[in-house]
C-alpha cells in the first residue's frame, strides 16, 4: 500500500500532503505563540508603573542574531531553488550554511546571552523606602520628564553583608567551595557582622572583581543562622546616574555595570534575584518565549542535519521529493524566523 | 520541470492497493507499533474505554462519600486496615523516599478506608480530566475518526501514518503519567480539571518540584495536547487530500464533516492551553509568577513569588481552549448519530447542507464565547453583554443540527436496532443538556447557578447521555466493520434500557439540587450545612437526593456489565457478517469486514451523495455511493430530500 500525493500535488487541491500538513501545523503554532504573546501583552499592560524594565538586554547581540536568522532564511530558499534546478552539491552547501546559522544563533543565546543574565543582579526597592534610594532611582527627575517611576536597582553583585546567630563554619565552607571569602567589614562601616565577597576582591580594580553570583546569594540566605542584611551592588549606568537624561531611554550599545557601588539594605528590598525567570514578569515571559523559540530552532536544525546526511537517498529515487522535503522544512524555518521578528522588538527594543 | 505533475503512477490511490497485502508484518508492527489507521483507531478506542471506566470508578467512590459522608467505602475497610498495619511496619524514615511511597500516597487519601477531603478533591479533578481528555476525546474523535474517516472517504490510510502512530504513543505516555500521579506523595492533582491558579500553583508545592500530582498533571497534559495536535493535522490533511475519485465535498458523509471541523477546533484551540500549561509549569518549577498576583498570602505567610502575574490570564487562556473543547466533545457524537439515523430511518438526512453550514458557524462562534465561563470573575457589564450575545447566537447552529436530525425521523421506516436506540435517545438527552444551558448564558442567572449542581447536570446531560450514548451507537454500528461480527442484540437492548433509566436517575435530580442552591464542590455533600435549611424539593431535601443519585450511579455501573460481556464475547463468538450488515450506503461498507491493510480490495469511484436511501424507482432501498447511475436514471442532486 502506498499513500498517494506524497511527492507530487493532488490536481484539485494543488498541494502535496506534507505541504498541507506543515501549513496546518504552522496554523497551530501561530495559536501557540499567539497565546504566549497575549500572555506577554496581558502582563505588560497589567504591570504596575515602574515594574516593567527597559534596556536590560544586549541589543547589538540581539540584532546580530536577527541578521543571522534572516540570512539563514535566505540560504534555505537557495537550498530549495538549487534542488529544483538539480544542483545537489550546491544545495548541500547552502543547507550546511543554514544549519551553521541556526547553530550560531543557539550558541549566542545559550552560551552568551542567557549566562550573562544569570550573573546580573536586580533588586526591587519597597515603595515606602524608595525615597531613601532616590540617588539611584531618580524618580523626581523622571516625574519632571513625565515618565513612569523606577523601583529596580540592578548591576553586579559585589558582596553580601550578613549577620550571624549561629555557627560560622557552614557559611565559610559554602563560601570557600565557590571561591569566596568571609571577611570582617572595614572598620566603622555598616555594622553588620560579616561580609561575603570574591577572594581578594578588595585589592582588585573595579572591573576585575569577581563578586558573588546571585544564585549563591540565595544559597547563603538558606544557611542556618545566617541572615542577609544588605547587598553591595556595582550599579548599571541607569542607576549610577539616574538624573542624566541620556539614561532615560535604553541605549542601543550595551553598557557594563559602572564602578559606583550602592548598599541596598535587605529590609528595604521587596524582591531580589539574578535576571532569572523568577526575577520578574518581564524575565519570566522573556525566558519562556525565547526558550520555546530556541527549542523550535533546535528542532529545525536537527531536521536539517538529518536531511544533510540522509537526503541523498531520497534525492536519487526522486529529486522532486527531496526538494519538497526541503520546501517543508523551509516553511517551518521561515516561521521560526518570523517568530523571532516579533520576539526581538517586544523584548529588546520596546 | 518537464514532467507533468499529475501523471505520476505513485499518485493513483489504487494502483498499488492490492499488491502489498501479501507483505506480512510481525506481531509488534502489526498490532502494537502499527501505522495502520484501523489498528491505531482500535488502540485509541480501547485505551479510551479503559479510562472511561476508570473515570467512572473514581466518580462512584465520590458518590459513596456524598451519599454516606464520612463512612467507610464498602469493601475498603479491611483493605486499608491491613494497608495501615503494613505501613506501620515500614515507617517513613527521615522524610526520605522509600520503596513504599506509592502505597503511602494511596493510604493517605483514604484514612481507614474513608475518603479524605483531599482525596475527594483529587478524585474530582481527575474524574473531569480523565473523562474529557482521556475518555471522550480519544474515543469520539481519535478512535472513530481514525477508524472510520479514511474508510468513509475511500482512502488507503491516513496521509501521515507514522505521525499517526506518534500521536497514539504521545497519548499513551500522557495516560501513563496521569496514572502515576495517583501514587506520588500528596496524590493526584486536586485543583479541578480546570487547574485554576493560584490554587494550582500553590498545591503540592511541598514536594519535589517534578514529582507531585499537580506538576505531573501539567506534564501529562502537554503530551496529551501534542498527541491531539499530531492527530488533528493528520485528519484535516487526510480529508482534503485522500478523498477517492468522485468524492466531492458535498458527497462527504456528515460524520466526516463533523470530524473535519472538530480537527480544526483541536488544531487551533488547544495551543493556547498549551501556552497556559507551559506558563503554569514555569510557575511551579522555575518560580515565575505568570499567574501569581503581587502580595499573595498563603497559609498566613507572604508567598515567595515575585508577583505581578494574573490568575485571570490563566482563565482566559484555559477557556479559550475549553469552550471549543465542548464542541470537540459533542460534534463527533452528532456525526455518529447522523450516520446511524440515516441508516436506520432508511431515508436521507434532512437539511444536509444546512447542517454542514451550521457546523462551520458553530466552530467559528465557539472561539468567541469563552468568557461566559468567567462571569464570576466580576467582569464589566460591557464584556459580559458581548459574551452573552455570542453565547445566545451559538445556540442557533446547535438548534439547526438537532432539529435537522429530529425532522430526519419524520416519515422514515425506522428500524429500532441497538445503534438506533442509542441514537434516538441521544436526541432528547442532548436536547435537555442544550436547553438547560440557555439560562446559563445570561450573566445575572449564571451568578446564581454557577458552582451549583445545576451546572454539573447541564454539562453532563450534553456529554454523558449525549456524547457517550453517541459513542455507544457508534460502537454497536461499526463493531461489525472492525471485527466482522455483530454485537449481541439482546444484551445490547438490556444495556441500552439500563443505561437510559439510571443515567437520568443520576443527572435529573441534580437540576433540582442546583436550583435549590447546593454547591458543587462540598466533599460531604453539604452535610455540615444540614441544620441550616430544611427546604425540600419534591418531598426530599437536597441531601436525600444525594442518596438517590448515588444509587442510580451504582446501578448505571451495573448496567454496563452486559456491554462489557457483549463486547468480548461477540469479538470471538458473535454472528459473522459480510461487508454490509446494515445495508448502508457510505464507502466503509464497500470494504471487507474487517478491512485489510490498505482498506479496499478494488478501485473505487464515487457517483452519489452519502444518504441515497429509498430512492424512488430504485430496485433496492439503498444505493451505495459507489453504484454507478443506470443510464435510465435521472441524476439526483448531491443530496436528496
Amino acid at each position: 500500500m502506498e499513500i498517494p500525493y506524497t511527492a507530487s500535488a493532488r490536481p484539485d487541491t494543488g498541494l502535496y500532503n506534507a505541504k498541507l500538513g506543515i501549513w496546518l501545523f504552522l496554523a497551530s503554532e501561530v495559536m501557540l505563540f499567539g497565546g504566549l504573546f497575549s500572555g506577554y501583552l496581558f502582563l505588560r499592560l497589567g504591570a504596575e508603573d515602574g515594574y516593567w524594565p527597559h534596556g536590560l538586554l544586549n541589543v547589538p547581540v540581539g540584532t546580530g542574531n536577527t541578521a543571522v536568522l534572516i540570512l539563514s532564511s535566505v540560504t534555505i530558499v537557495l537550498t530549495w531553488a538549487n534542488l529544483k534546478m538539480r544542483n545537489f552539491a550546491l544545495a548541500q552547501r547552502y543547507l550546511l550554511a543554514t544549519i551553521l546559522c541556526g547553530v550560531l544563533f543557539l550558541v549566542v543565546k545559550l552560551a552568551y546571552e542567557y549566562p550573562q543574565k544569570f550573573q546580573h543582579f536586580g533588586a526591587f526597592i519597597k515603595k515606602d523606602a524608595a525615597h531613601e534610594y532616590e540617588a539611584y532611582l531618580g524618580n523626581e527627575h523622571l516625574k519632571e520628564r513625565g515618565m513612569p517611576p523606577r523601583y529596580e536597582i540592578s548591576g553586579h553583585l559585589e558582596a553580601v553583608e550578613v549577620s550571624l546567630t549561629g555557627d560560622k563554619a557552614a557559611l565559610v565552607t559554602l563560601a570557600e567551595e565557590h571561591g569566596l571569602e568571609v571577611v570582617e567589614p572595614p572598620a566603622g562601616e555598616h555594622g553588620h557582622a560579616l561580609m561575603v565577597e570574591g577572594k581578594a576582591d578588595r585589592e582588585k580594580p573595579a572591573d576585575q572583581k569577581k563578586g558573588v553570583s546571585p544564585a549563591l546569594a540565595e544559597k547563603i540566605a538558606k544557611v542556618p543562622g545566617v541572615k542577609i542584611e544588605a547587598f553591595e551592588v556595582a550599579l548599571d549606568p541607569a542607576n549610577a546616574d539616574p538624573k542624566n537624561p541620556d539614561n532615560d531611554r535604553p541605549h542601543f550599545l550595551y553598557r557594563h555595570a559602572t564602578d559606583k557601588v550602592a548598599l541596598l539594605h535587605a529590609k528595604d528590598v521587596q524582591w531580589a534575584s539574578s535576571f532569572a525567570p523568577k526575577h520578574s514578569s518581564y524575565f519570566a515571559v522573556y525566558f519562556t518565549i525565547t526558550g520555546l523559540h530556541g527549542l523550535h530552532v533546535l528542532a529545525g536544525v536537527l531536521v536539517m542535519v538529518y536531511f544533510y546526511f540522509f537526503g541523498i537517498e531520497i534525492y536519487r529515487k526522486n529529486p522532486e521529493h527531496q526538494a519538497n522535503r526541503i520546501e517543508v522544512v523551509g516553511l517551518f524555518w521561515h516561521f521560526v524566523d518570523l517568530i523571532w521578528i516579533f520576539v526581538f522588538p517586544i523584548f529588546y527594543l520596546l | 520541470m518537464a514532467a507533468p505533475i499529475t501523471s505520476n503512477a505513485h499518485d493513483d490511490p489504487h494502483a498499488h492497493g492490492h499488491d502489498d497485502h501479501h507483505h506480512e508484518l510481525g506481531f509488534w508492527q502489526k498490532y502494537i507499533f502499527s501505522t495502520d489507521h484501523k489498528i491505531i483507531g482500535i488502540q485509541y478506542g480501547l485505551t479510551g474505554l479503559v479510562f472511561l471506566a476508570f473515570g467512572f470508578l473514581l466518580m462512584t467512590v465520590m458518590r459513596w462519600q456524598l451519599a454516606h459522608p464520612g463512612t467507610v467505602v464498602p469493601g475498603m475497610g479491611p483493605v486499608f486496615a491491613s494497608l495501615g498495619e503494613f505501613l506501620k511496619q515500614h515507617p517513613l524514615q527521615d522524610n526520605t523516599f522509600d520503596g513504599w511511597f506509592w502505597l503511602r500516597a494511596v493510604a493517605d487519601q483514604f484514612p481507614g478506608g474513608v475518603m479524605s477531603a483531599d482525596g475527594y478533591n483529587s478524585f474530582g479533578a481527575m474524574h473531569g480530566t480523565i473523562m474529557v481528555f482521556f475518555g471522550i476525546v480519544p474515543i469520539a474523535f481519535a478512535s472513530f475518526g481514525n477508524f472510520v474517516v479514511p474508510l468513509q472517504i475511500g482512502a488507503p490510510d491516513m496521509t501521515f501514518p507514522k505521525i499517526n502512530m506518534a500521536s497514539y504513543w504521545c497519548f499513551f505516555i500522557s495516560c501513563v503519567i496521569m496514572v502515576i500521579s495517583f501514587f506520588v506523595p500528596g496524590g493526584a492533582a486536586k485543583s479541578g480539571w480546570t487547574s485554576y491558579p493560584p490554587l494550582a500553583s500553590v498545591a503540592d508545592s511541598a514536594f519535589w518540584s517534578f514529582f507531585n500530582g499537580q506538576t505531573l498533571w501539567l506534564t501529562g497534559m502537554v503530551f496529551n495536547i501534542t498527541a491531539s495536535l499530531l492527530g488533528s493535522v493528520n485528519f484535516v490533511a487526510t480529508i482534503i487530500q485522500l478523498r477517492a475519485p468522485g468524492m466531492t465535498w458535498m458527497r462527504l458523509p456528515f460524520f466526516v464533516w463533523a470530524q473535519f471541523v472538530t480537527a480544526f477546533l483541536l488544531l487551533l484551540a488547544f495551543p493556547p492551553l498549551e501556552a497556559a500549561g507551559i506558563f503554569q509549569l514555569m510557575d511551579r518549577v522555575a518560580g515565575t509568577s505568570f499567574f501569581m498576583p503581587t502580595g499573595l498570602i498563603v497559609n498566613g505567610q507572604p508567598a515567595h513569588w515575585a508577583g505581578g502575574g494574573s490568575p485571570i490570564l490563566y482563565q482566559h487562556l484555559f477557556w479559550f481552549l475549553a469552550h471549543p473543547e465542548v464542541y470537540v466533545l459533542i460534534l463527533p457524537g452528532i456525526g455518529m448519530v447522523t450516520e446511524v439515523i440515516a441508516n436506520n430511518t432508511r431515508k436521507p438526512i434532512y437539511g444536509y447542507k444546512a447542517m454542514v453550514g451550521a457546523l462551520f458557524v458553530l466552530a467559528f462562534l465557539s472561539f468567541i464565547v469563552w468568557a461566559h465561563h468567567m462571569y464570576m470573575t466580576g467582569m464589566g457589564a460591557t464584556v459580559a453583554a458581548f459574551f452573552q450575545t455570542t453565547t445566545i447566537m451559538i445556540s442557533v447552529p446547535s438548534v439547526i443540527l438537532i432539529t435537522a436530525l429530529l425532522i430526519s425521523l419524520w416519515g422514515g421506516s425506522i428500524r429500532f436496532t441497538v445503534p438506533m436506540l442509542f441514537a434516538a435517545a441521544f436526541l432528547p438527552m442532548f436536547g435537555i443538556g442544550g436547553l438547560t444551558g440557555i439560562p446559563l448564558a445570561f450573566n445575572a442567572v449564571d451568578l446564581y447557578l454557577h458552582d451549583t449542581y445545576y451546572i454539573i447536570a447541564h454539562f453532563h446531560y450534553v456529554v454523558a447521555p449525549g456524547t457517550i450514548f453517541a459513542i455507544f451507537a457508534g460502537i454497536y454500528y461499526w463493531f461489525p466493520k472492525a471485527t466482522g461480527r455483530l454485537l449481541n442484540d439482546f444484551l445490547g437492548r438490556v444495556h441500552f434500557f439500563g443505561s437510559l433509566i439510571f443515567i437520568n436517575g443520576v443527572f435529573a435530580p441534580m437540576f433540582l439540587q442546583g436550583m435549590a442552591g447546593m454547591h458543587r464542590r462540598w466533599y460531604d455533600g453539604g452535610k455540615i450545612y444540614e441544620g441550616l435549611s430544611n427546604a425540600t424539593v419534591l418531598g426530599r431535601t437536597g441531601l436525600e437526593w444525594n442518596t438517590v443519585i448515588s444509587y442510580s450511579a451504582f446501578l448505571l455501573g451495573v448496567a454496563q456489565i452486559p456491554f462489557i460481556i457483549n463486547f468480548f464475547w461477540s469479538m470471538w463468538a458473535g454472528k459473522k457478517v459480510g461487508r454490509n450488515p446494515w445495508d448502508g450506503t457510505t464507502l466503509e461498507w464497500d470494504a471487507p469486514s474487517p478491512p485489510g491493510h490498505g482498506n479496499f480490495d478494488k478501485p473505487l469511484t464515487v457517483y452519489r451523495g452519502p444518504y441515497e436511501y429509498s430512492v424512488p424507482g430504485a430496485d433496492k432501498d439503498f444505493l451505495p455511493q459507489t453504484e454507478a447511475p443506470k443510464t435510465s436514471e435521472k441524476p439526483l442532486p448531491t443530496t436528496t430530500h
